[in-house]
């Protein structure tokens, strides 16, 4: 049977990838430009016997999430840069108490009410430094429909398999961008969901490092009960303030991601084998880059493309063995200079690192890259 | 074809624009089997305010999804036109709505001219499938989808009791575009 085909904006995308992943619980605050998520969620969730719930505010959205997902349902709000501060403190509950829940960000300009319905890239670092404290983050940034479908759907994966938040943050153009997608058969993309507990509900310790760094997590309304606080806690998941538990607590929380770096990191190279210019790009910044990539290469120019697909954890490891090869990067992106600094970092000075920066609303055009490739090269 | 060709539908805000585009992409992407990317742009106002809708189509796989130099561009309103025809290539069409666009912008490129608004008003009967005449009168001025492929993506996309309405309104901007480009 021949695969069902559509052509879907990019945030309706997401909320079918949220579906395929098993999504059974939105809680949102609509806000521009991801309302379309909340409205395919409103009159998709209904009809597969999950919930839909509009609250009063984006803290509140994210609270309900967490509350969601402890009972045992895949869980997903949508919101936007000014959503995504008033969510931080949440963010950081849902992190401690390591809870998955996927929080899907369109980038629009900021800071604050910044520019609502303009494209932007501004909000990677929020993503990783937006709440307090030592904490995973994971974040990925999707550069397609057929992509921001996928990616949601590997969100939900990641959230479950590590316990943790997720954030999917395509930029306004890839979210509300329409193209054609082919919809995966059911089964022909991975679904991961959280390990159930293989101990009794009198035995159970909802952080029971015995298990690993990743413990089972069972579900409120069961027969299993156990604690939640903001707190560090114990296994038994009430608070400690004992040293030794804490300092174990904390890394281990790094440790969940850290440890596990490439299987969460992912990336494209295009044109990489030979190129002396490295673009490194990201959302659909790094589609402006590939038609850069290959308007230079008609031109004789060497450039390639080093797509970053998981914005964090960075791809420190890659970006390092390429300083090694070319000898310049370009860091197109829609925010002053967040990407570049990440990159800076990794290249530690093998290479140059220019950036073109853009925060105007207008997204960065294949001219501006060829540009700079020419001027670097 | 394995250029890109890009269009741009621009007006106010409320126009249907972007919807125009999305059938225009959806009748090569779906119909004719090309590949095309439609991206838009608006304003926070829900009416009102400059709007454009991009389609670019193509043969292969196409990268940045914006215009970059536009084919053909419509533009239902004065402030569309002026903000909107810098980019027009040479040899480009611009289709303007002769009402509302008094100010023509000069270029090297061909420009149709009928009175879009007032066509969907008194000649189909409903001011609200202007955005369906200028639809209609780009798939003619452009040639980039087929006829049938555009008419099929137009009927996908209205409900039932008005099928007529678009039918026609499609069919009268075709039909005027080819003659105000003679």
């Amino acid at each position: 049977m021949a695969k069902k085909v559509a052509f879907l904006q990019g945030n309706e995308a997401a909320a079918q990838g949220a579906l395929y992943a098993g999504c059974t619980f939105f809680g949102g605050y609509p806000i521009t430009p991801s309302t379309e998520v909340a409205e395919v969620m409103s009159a998709e969730l209904p009809k597969i016997g999950g919930k839909f719930i509009q609250m009063e505010d984006e803290i509140a959205a994210m609270a309900a999430v967490i509350g969601a997902s402890l009972t045992g349902a895949k869980s997903l709000t949508a919101t936007s840069g000014p959503g995504l501060s008033l969510k931080q403190e949440l963010i950081g509950y849902a992190c401690i108490a390591e809870t998955p829940v996927v929080i899907y960000n369109v980038m629009r300009g900021g800071p604050s009410t910044g520019m609502p319905t303009g494209p932007s890239q501004s909000d990677v670092m929020c993503a990783k430094w937006g709440t307090h404290g030592d904490h995973p983050a994971i974040c990925l940034v999707p550069a397609s429909v057929q992509e921001i479908f996928e990616e949601t759907v590997r969100a939900f994966n990641l959230a479950e398999k590590y316990r943790t938040p997720v954030m999917v943050m395509p930029d306004e153009i890839g979210a509300h961008m329409r193209e054609r997608i082919v919809f995966p058969e059911p089964g022909e993309l991975e679904v991961i969901n959280r390990t159930a507990p293989s101990v009794s509900p009198a035995e159970y310790k909802p952080y029971d490092t015995k298990f690993g760094d990743v413990p089972p997590l069972a579900a409120f309304g069961s027969d299993y009960r156990f604690h939640v606080t903001g707190l560090n806690k114990a296994e038994d998941g009430f608070p400690t303030t004992k040293a030794t538990l804490v300092q174990a607590e904390e890394e281990r929380q790094i440790r969940k991601v850290d440890a596990n770096i490439d299987d969460i990191v992912t990336f494209e190279e295009y044109m990489l084998d030979d190129a002396e210019v490295a673009i490194v790009a990201f959302g659909s910044t790094s589609r402006s880059a590939r038609f850069a990539v290959n308007e230079a290469r008609k031109q004789g120019i060497k450039a390639g493309l080093f797509r970053i697909k998981t914005f964090w954890p960075f791809p420190d490891k890659q970006i390092a063995a390429l300083a090694g090869k070319v000898k310049a990067f370009i860091t197109p992106e829609m925010n002053l200079g967040m990407c570049t600094g990440e990159v800076k970092r990794c290249v530690e000075g093998k290479a140059s690192v220019t950036g073109i920066f853009r925060v105007d609303g207008e997204p960065i055009n294949p001219g501006q890259i060829l540009e700079m490739i020419k001027e670097v090269k | 074809m394995s250029q890109r060709y890009e269009i741009r539908f621009s007006g106010a805000g409320g126009q249907g624009l972007i919807l125009a585009g999305v059938i225009m992409a959806e009748a090569a992407s779906i119909y004719d089997g090309k590949q095309a990317v439609q991206s838009q742009s608006y304003g926070p106002e829900a009416r009102g305010g400059a709007s454009k809708s991009e389609v670019i189509i193509s043969d292969s796989a196409i990268d940045y999804p914006k215009a970059t130099v536009v084919d053909a561009l419509l533009a239902l309103t004065q402030e569309a036109a002026d903000k909107y025809s810098h980019d027009l290539k040479e040899g480009g069409v611009l289709l303007i709505d002769s009402d509302m666009v008094k100010n023509i912008p000069a270029g090297n490129f061909k420009t149709v001219a009928f009175p879009i608004i007032n066509t969907a008003k008194n000649d189909v009967g409903r001011e609200i499938v202007a955005n369906i005449v200028a639809l209609g009168a780009m798939v003619a001025l452009t040639e980039v989808v087929t006829k049938e492929g555009a008419e099929k993506a137009v009927l996908a996309r209205v409900p039932e009791a008005f099928v007529e309405l678009n039918k026609k309104a499609f069919q009268m901007g075709y039909e005027k575009a080819i003659a105000a480009r003679a």
